[in-house]
């Protein structure tokens, strides 16, 4: 692609034509993945291992995998009370499709507070936190700054409860697989040191320990928001099921007067 | 995390329902911001008076709903050749379910190329630099984007086109003719200072843009303007979705790879 185009002329480059480092495939033939045969090079590959190197060209020990494919088991929750896995339930209860219902709530899990918009939160703040201190920026001043931009902390503290039963799980494996000695693990809790001694006293949730775990095991920003896109799907089809099962509509049903109107009295329309 | 006496119930400023008396689950009547939506507004309302009165608390002024109805008709079909347009055409070829192709519509759609977070991003710029000429040109001169943002940083001005080389005939008449119905201040500023700012974007207006500036003289905050650029944009989808259907993905452009040479994967 000419690097000085632009404009109509930069669009008519593009028209007809894809070039793609990632992959094609060869109907009848062969396919490839990143460079590599996807039937002859990447067949033993698990599916967690082939979706990272995917994301990120790079290849992982098989402790990284293990890791990886806990944060996505750790996080799991078959409780269709939680707004994503709702979703899902809600499908089913509707009698919509599984697909549709579970790639819904995963659209959903992109939320601002939990999941991916919170995680991308957290990620950010590290990588950014990081580089400061190793400029010489106190951990203090960056926490504060942070603090006068969000108000909060991406991955610390959390919707209904303050405490995250997830992390001493996680931290269990990630110490017995070696993998507990990073620089951003440090930073997380050297951060929630710090937020528990000040006025938020807010403790670590599981998208600040997910960040710092994937950024000391090299994942940048858009390679951690894009692994942990499909952390909590395991947890969704329970509910889709379950709701498909039962009677339709009977998930969440709702009595007129179960809505709390709180808006303006009754009045003539004025046309 | 509902009302205190009630967990089950949900709170709305909008909606109220009154029940059947045989059926607490069956409305007997439905109001809209206290209107009555079956008993008097159906039938006397507009779709657009609908549309407005969900987001706003008060009924449009005639002025308001003719300037969103002409807006609704601008942003109806984006086209074919409209990355969300051929998002949800890929559901119609091969079969996709109708959701499948509006929810392809509405992700594809939902960006910051002619999408909803871009008109977002605009309608910021409204709220902060209003008709303030000055304001613009520093908006626009600052760098972009939220530190931590699910979104990537923009790459052009939001509400213009990176790719056009002058403003397109149909975002002029859209201007004009969504200017001629407003009685707010953005669209009418907007024409007549098109060049300035369009010099200081960089690049021409683009259909998106007109819509932010109609959104905030309709008085849609940027979560609203954004809201409805998704919902106004998708009859256009669904209508194409639909057409190709049946023709299938073999009359449908399939395009052909050129194979860069991909780095050899390296050990994390």
């Amino acid at each position: 692609m000419s690097q000085h185009a632009k404009g109509p002329n930069l669009l008519q480059e593009n028209v007809g034509v894809l070039k793609s480092r990632m992959g094609t495939f060869y109907p009848g033939s062969h396919v490839i993945f990143r460079g590599h045969d996807l039937h002859a090079d990447l067949k033993d590959m698990d599916w967690v291992e082939l979706y990272v190197f995917g994301i990120t060209g790079r290849r992982f020990s098989q402790a990284q995998l293990r890791l990886m494919n806990a944060i996505w088991t750790y996080t799991s929750y078959a409780d269709v009370r939680l707004w994503n896995n709702r979703v899902a339930a809600l499908a089913g209860s509707a009698r919509s499709t599984g697909p549709l219902g579970l790639a819904a709530a995963l659209a959903i899990s992109e939320a601002g507070i939990y999941g991916g918009g919170i995680f991308a939160r957290s990620i950010d703040f590290f990588i950014r936190t990081k580089h400061r201190m190793d400029d010489g920026a106190e951990l203090d001043s960056c926490i504060l700054e942070e603090l006068d931009m969000h108000r909060s902390i991406g991955g610390y503290g959390r919707p209904l409860v303050n405490g995250d039963e997830r992390i001493p799980h996680l931290m269990e494996l990630a110490c017995s697989l070696g993998l507990d000695r990073g620089p951003y693990l440090r930073l997380a809790f050297a951060v929630e040191e710090k937020l528990l001694a000040g006025r938020l006293r807010m403790k670590m949730n599981y998208a600040a320990l997910v960040a710092a775990l994937g950024a000391d095991i090299g994942l940048t920003q858009r390679e951690s928001c894009l692994f942990v896109f499909p952390v909590f799907l395991a947890g969704m089809p329970p509910g889709f099921i379950e709701a498909s099962d039962r009677p339709e509509g009977t998930l969440y049903p709702i009595p007129c007067t179960d809505i709390l109107y709180e808006g303006e009295s009754e009045r003539a329309w004025p046309k | 995390m509902t009302d205190n006496s009630n967990p089950n119930a949900i709170r709305s400023r909008i909606w109220r329902e009154e029940p059947e008396p045989d059926n607490a689950f069956s409305p007997r009547a439905a109001y809209c911001r206290g209107y009555d939506v079956y008993g008097e507004m159906l039938g006397h309302a507009r779709w657009v008076d609908m549309l407005y009165l969900l987001f706003r608390n008060v009924a449009p002024t005639n002025a308001q709903a003719d300037l969103l109805e002409a807006l609704s008709l601008a942003l109806a079909n984006p086209g074919p050749r409209d990355a969300s347009v051929h998002a949800a055409m890929c559901g119609g070829v091969c079969g996709s379910t109708a959701a499948a192709s509006l929810m392809a519509a509405l992700a594809v759609g939902a960006g910051q190329l002619s999408g909803g977070h871009e008109v977002f991003l605009a309608m910021e710029g409204w709220e902060k630099c209003g008709t303030d000429l000055n304001a613009w040109r520093q908006h626009f001169a600052q760098p972009a984007g939220i530190p931590g943002s699910i979104w990537p940083k923009p790459e052009h001005t939001p509400g213009f086109d990176p790719h056009g080389v002058s403003t397109t005939t149909p975002v002029k008449q859209t201007l004009a003719c969504l200017a001629s119905y407003s009685k707010g201040d953005y669209l009418s500023w907007l024409q007549q200072n098109l060049v300035t700012m369009e010099a200081a974007a960089g690049c021409p207006l683009a259909l998106s843009g007109v819509a932010a500036a109609a959104f905030a003289d309709l008085g849609f905050s940027p979560e609203q303007g954004e809201m409805l650029h998704l919902l106004l944009r998708l009859p256009g989808a669904a209508a194409h979705a639909l057409e190709q259907r049946p023709l299938g993905y073999k009359k449908f452009p399939f395009g052909s790879i050129e194979l860069e040479s991909e780095p050899i994967g390296e050990s994390a």
